[in-house]
């Protein structure tokens, strides 16, 4: 017994340190090549950090599954917002001729765009599916501009790695790295289903992420600030869902 | 040692045969291969704790919205396929018993995840293991005179009967537990991980096919729960017939390898 067990001991111990110098080296090489989300910290870290390495690798050059016109719901649903302050109802009434999405941090030409300035840009239409993390879900037809045609009309700079967007709404904010910011499915979505995107459903304006579940789209945007870290924003998680709880990443 | 020891003996083809030595030999000097290998008893318990952290976290995933839906798309304004009679966590999802669990899908998610990479990590490690070390073959695939109904017919005959299994079976398997745990790791567990991709918007992008597959992602998280389902009932049978063939002996056996001092003695 003794001397299998000393045999069995060198083999665990070997097994052991070759695991740990893995981890570091898989540690190391999720840094370099910038696939540790900015929620990794604590318990939960580990797992958020393979799921979003894992999938940011799956996704470079793939594209959100997209529908025929037949499946798009016809009780889609949207969970009820917040009642709109005054200056939003005033906004809704004069058709949101006043909206304006600033553009600002890590660009070349800060910029604020009218609702009408981004229907001039190239618009493209989507029919991708929303799906809650509750579990619910439903299919329908989005139409903006993808935030790429913004982006680059500013002039991102090299050093850029998320693009944080805002909402009217305080306490609704995220980011996306950039490789999701310029992913050709990344819409600002101004329209539903042939129509004007309801308020209801984020109008005027919401940020389609179709890549990743319902919570990262958020409604009624009005900022995007390009930067090179998430430290200075908000606890310095990426966005607000990390601080009531929820992950970063969304991709499942 | 008797034919039947024998018999189990030879089994345990990459381990030493001890058959003779025991025969002849006044006191035995060659132990017993341990009744679990290390790996098996660790992936075991590394599978149940992934197996619990994500049963607890996907029932409170569940509470958000206790409906299930067939197709690609479902949603509250939607008839369900079926629903749970259950409180929910969530205010626009009533089932008609209010709106009274607490709502944990922040870190009920996270978790779920977390625990779903261990699951998966520590399943590919033992099956690769076992793939390598002939473990399936030798431990789970039915041995050759009861791969036939008559197999299964003798051991549920003998469940039925109430009958003990002999000291001699302690460290072997009837045909119908290696079909169960053959379906468990090779069906069950990977149905759970594909349906559980399948309602990814990330992973379905780089593999459309695998929630198109099932019918779509509201098909595949109706299946997810269905299949739980199957697994915790695996669970409460595997926990059951433990408990009635000697609880401790057997835990014992799944930790330290061995269910009790003395080899060939243990208790049924």
């Amino acid at each position: 017994m003794s001397t299998i067990s000393r045999r069995r001991l060198l083999k665990a111990g070997l097994a052991t340190t070759a695991g740990l110098a893995g981890v570091a080296v898989a540690d190391r090489l999720a840094h370099h090549f910038g696939l540790v989300p900015p929620d990794a910290g604590g318990i939960f870290g580990p797992g958020e950090t393979l799921t979003y390495a894992t999938q940011s690798l799956l996704t470079r050059h793939t594209l959100a599954r997209e529908f025929p016109r037949s499946m798009i719901s016809t009780n889609p649903f949207a969970v009820p917002i917040a009642p709109p302050t005054e200056a939003f109802k005033h906004s809704q009434a004069i058709g949101f001729s006043d909206w304006r999405l600033t553009v600002d941090g890590l660009v070349r030409h800060p910029a604020s765009f009218s609702l009408a300035d981004l229907k001039s840009m190239p618009i493209e239409s989507q029919i991708t599916e929303v799906s809650c993390e509750e579990g619910w879900s439903y299919v329908a037809e989005w139409i903006g501009t993808p935030l790429h045609h913004v982006l680059r009309e500013v002039g991102v700079l090299p050093q850029a790695r998320y693009a944080a967007y805002f909402s009217v709404e305080p306490t609704q904010w995220d980011s996306l790295d950039m490789q999701e910011a310029m992913h050709p499915q990344t819409i600002l979505a101004m329209g539903m289903n042939n129509g004007d995107l309801p308020v209801a459903f984020g109008g005027p304006l919401r940020l389609r992420v179709p890549l990743q579940i319902g919570y990262k789209n958020i409604k009624f945007l009005n900022r995007i600030t390009v930067t090179d870290s998430m430290k200075a924003f908000g606890k310095g998680m990426g966005s607000a869902s990390p601080e009531g709880g929820y992950a970063w990443f969304a991709g499942i | 040692m008797d034919s039947a020891g024998a018999k189990a003996c030879a089994r345990w083809s990459r381990h030493t045969c001890y058959t003779a030595a025991v025969v002849t030999a006044p006191t035995p000097v060659v132990t017993k291969p341990p009744r679990h290998a290390a790996v098996v008893r660790v992936t075991h318990w590394l599978t149940v704790i992934a197996f619990v952290a994500l049963v607890v976290t996907g029932a409170e995933i569940i509470l958000s919205h206790p409906r299930f839906y067939w197709g690609e798309s479902g949603n509250p304004n939607m008839h369900p396929l079926f629903s749970l009679p259950l409180p929910t966590s969530r205010p626009w999802v009533n089932n008609g018993f209010g709106t009274a669990m607490p709502d944990g899908n922040g870190w009920g998610r996270y978790l779920h995840f977390e625990a779903a990479w261990l699951l998966v990590l520590t399943g590919a490690a033992y099956v690769l293991w076992g793939l390598a070390r002939g473990h399936f073959l030798r431990d789970l695939v039915p041995v050759r005179g009861e791969r036939s109904a008559g197999g299964f017919y003798r051991a549920v005959r003998a469940y039925l009967s109430g009958q003990r299994t002999a000291a001699s079976h302690a460290h072997t398997y009837n045909a119908l537990q290696r079909v169960t745990y053959l379906a468990v790791v090779f069906v069950l567990f990977p149905l759970m991980v594909w349906t559980g991709l399948a309602m990814s918007p990330s992973f379905t992008a780089a593999v459309p096919a695998a929630a198109s597959l099932l019918g779509g992602r509201q098909s595949a998280r109706t299946l997810h729960f269905l299949v739980t389902l199957l697994l915790v009932l695996f669970v409460a049978g595997h926990v059951g017939m433990v408990a009635l063939a000697g609880f401790w002996p057997r835990t014992r056996a799944m930790i330290l390898g061995r269910s009790g001092s003395v080899p060939g003695e243990e208790k049924p």
